[in-house]
């Protein structure tokens, strides 16, 4: 039995649209609509998909950013709404951190690096001022910083040490999962790896369990261990990463994985063979009746708007949304 | 094989600011042909946007200067010509699009007004001749319904739509050359897809040459027929894109290729390049990869290497390639 260390069980989350003087509700944003997944303890997790697929928004459930309107988080098998106020503050937000895509947003550039990974020490715990501040210098070296750089402000780092900084302040309390937001995209070529390289050391010296938001599928091949397509508030396709890369099954996994693959260029201009989907994600406002990737699927059929297909399994781990598998 | 429509020889661009010189672009050369696609490949910093803004002549003076080489289109060095000759080159020869459709696109015009601009000013067309250049725009770039589009703002379309836009400016004059700045970074993968196949189709129509400034080597793979690797200011390495791909001489190429991580295959641990791009400021000497170089020697760490042919069409200007 796998050790399962969080689990979120039929998320949604509606965004009401308002109109008028009175702010009367007119409409729903389906952002998440009904996504079920696990996360097992030291393995990865990965959501992908395009903007507007509801990513983000199910990553900040589960950091308690946002209020789901309905559904229910279990972490370590309890349910979330069972933790009291005071639990959740001493249980749970400690043990979920989160390092977002962006570090030239994500840190105050007018506090040191020393009190920007001591910040959650100092709010979340009762440390003394001497072990803060070993614990600090210990966390710069385990992201591979030196400690020199803990009385520097974040502007006199690099992309890439920003994000290492970053990292270590996710760090600090010891957590359990840590959220990644997107957390390469924003870095150059070669930087990436080294960052890559960082995450997955750290996941296996900790036990870390990482939940990764990501758009680019190569990168998430090399982060992941599971791995879950979204589109539209969706999840279509869900299974062990190695078998869902090595044989796709949903057209718009497909097509994902197809928009992504390196295809050099045949010798005297021979077309290369890719799946080019036509149009766009519908509106999240008012998703197309059926399965809804049906109106830019090339395998659609007319049962295919009719009803929602649930995600079923198909052998081992691999899961998939669509009637024509 | 077609002919050469821009070359671009030895070109010096530098920043001159308050803490010293910083030397951009330094000693860059390549050509484009007609109807091909050539791409600058490297990381942020490494010189492939100022080198585009160079050949468009849009440099932000009086900080940022031309301060050698040539830049020559179909026969005209773009450096000698005066500020009026070279306004009626951009957007008529040349052309240029930026990353983020947002941005490069007037909020508070409709975009048959912003497609028209280019057409009344280069062309000096008016009113209904306007207007039917402007269509043929949009369908080359297959805007669905373009007529009922010429009225809409830029905050009525999607991304991948705004970009198709932005396009369709570039292209309403039939330029020669199209300068593309990481067009289709801010797009998403299903939407970027769309964006390539459509360039490519633009380009066969149009014969037009194509530079394509990217970091992405997936893009590369996809859109170009010859790429040059840039860092720090410099190029590394020319090439086919297949010979590239397939048997890249540069260690820098080859680091490069080996960090990003490949959806066909399960790497157990990506290489990764130790350290940082040097400050162009402060260049070390030699190579200005040795600093950062697995192979350097002695020699890599005092002298800059040459640029070598190894081929028709490949040249790398390292000292340990043979």
């Amino acid at each position: 039995m796998a050790d399962v260390l969080l689990e979120g069980r039929d998320l949604k989350k509606y965004y009401p649209v308002t109109k008028g003087l009175l702010q009367r509700t007119v409409g729903w944003v389906r952002a998440v609509d009904g996504i079920s997944f696990t996360i097992e303890r030291g393995k990865t997790l990965s959501l992908v998909g395009e903007s507007g697929a509801g990513k983000t928004t199910t990553a900040k459930a589960v950091l308690l950013l946002e209020r789901l309107t309905s559904g229910s988080i279990l972490f370590e098998g309890k349910e979330l709404y069972r933790f009291s106020r005071s639990q959740l503050k001493t249980e749970y937000r400690p043990r979920v951190q989160s390092v977002q895509q962006n570090p030239w947003s994500s840190m105050n550039p007018r506090m040191r690096v020393r009190d920007i990974i001591a910040e959650p020490l100092v709010v979340n715990t009762k440390q003394s001022k001497k072990q803060i501040r070993s614990r600090v210098l210990e966390l710069l070296e385990h992201v591979g910083l030196s400690s020199d750089g803990a009385d520097h402000y974040p502007h006199e780092f690099s992309g890439g040490q920003r994000q290492r900084i970053a990292v270590a302040r996710a760090l600090a309390l010891n957590p359990s999962l840590v959220v990644l937001d997107e957390p390469v995209s924003a870095l150059d070529v070669s930087i990436r790896a080294q960052i890559m390289n960082l995450l997955k050391d750290l996941q296996e010296k900790h036990n870390l369990s990482y939940l990764v938001i990501a758009h680019n599928l190569a990168t998430v091949r090399y982060m992941s261990h599971s791995v879950a397509i979204m589109y539209l508030g969706q999840i279509v396709e869900y299974g062990e990463a190695e078998a869902l890369f090595k044989r796709p099954l949903h057209p718009y996994t497909k097509a994902l994985i197809s928009a992504s693959v390196l295809t050099l260029p045949k010798d005297d201009d021979q077309e290369i063979k890719q799946i080019i989907l036509s149009g766009e994600m519908p509106s999240p406002l008012n998703p197309p009746p059926g399965c809804r990737f049906h109106t830019r699927c090339a395998e659609a059929i007319p049962a295919c708007s009719e009803a929602v297909p649930p995600l079923r399994k198909v052998g081992g781990d691999h899961h998939v949304a669509c009637i024509r598998v | 094989m077609s002919k050469i429509i821009l070359q671009v020889e030895d070109l010096h661009t530098s920043f001159f600011t308050r803490a010293g010189e910083v030397k951009a672009v330094d000693g860059v050369s390549f050509y484009v042909r007609e109807g091909e696609t050539f791409g600058l490949a490297g990381e942020s910093g490494c010189g492939k946007s100022v080198t585009a803004l160079s050949i468009l002549r849009l440099l932000p003076e009086p900080a940022g200067q031309i301060i050698g080489g040539k830049i020559i289109l179909d026969g005209t060095n773009l450096l000698e010509l005066d500020k009026k000759e070279m306004r009626a080159y951009r957007g008529k020869m040349i052309s240029m699009i930026l990353q983020d459709p947002m941005t490069s696109l007037n909020p508070v015009f409709t975009i048959g007004n912003q497609i028209a601009e280019s057409v009344r000013l280069h062309q000096g067309l008016r009113d209904e001749k306007a207007e039917e250049e402007v269509v043929s725009a949009l369908r080359l770039l297959n805007i669905p319904s373009p007529e009922t589009i010429l009225g809409e703002y830029p905050f009525q379309m999607s991304g991948g739509m705004r970009q198709r836009v932005v396009g369709a400016i570039a292209m309403s004059c039939y330029p020669r050359l199209l300068i593309a700045d990481e067009p289709t970074t801010a797009l998403d993968a299903t939407i970027q897809a769309q964006y390539m196949a459509l360039f490519k189709d633009v380009q066969k129509k149009t014969n037009v040459a194509i530079i394509y400034i990217t970091h992405d080597f997936g893009v590369i793979a996809q859109m170009c027929h010859r790429v040059a690797v840039m860092y720090a200011g410099k190029i590394m390495e020319t090439a086919t894109t297949r010979e590239l791909f397939e048997a890249p001489k540069h260690p820098y190429t080859s680091a490069l290729i080996n960090s990003v991580p490949r959806l066909d295959r399960k790497d157990e641990r990506l290489y990764s390049i130790e350290g940082q791009p040097p400050s162009l400021m402060n260049l070390p000497p030699g190579c200005r990869f040795a600093p950062r170089c697995p192979i350097a020697k002695a020699v890599c760490r005092e002298q800059e290497p040459p640029e070598v042919k190894i081929s028709s069409g490949h040249s790398v200007s390292c000292w340990r390639v043979k």
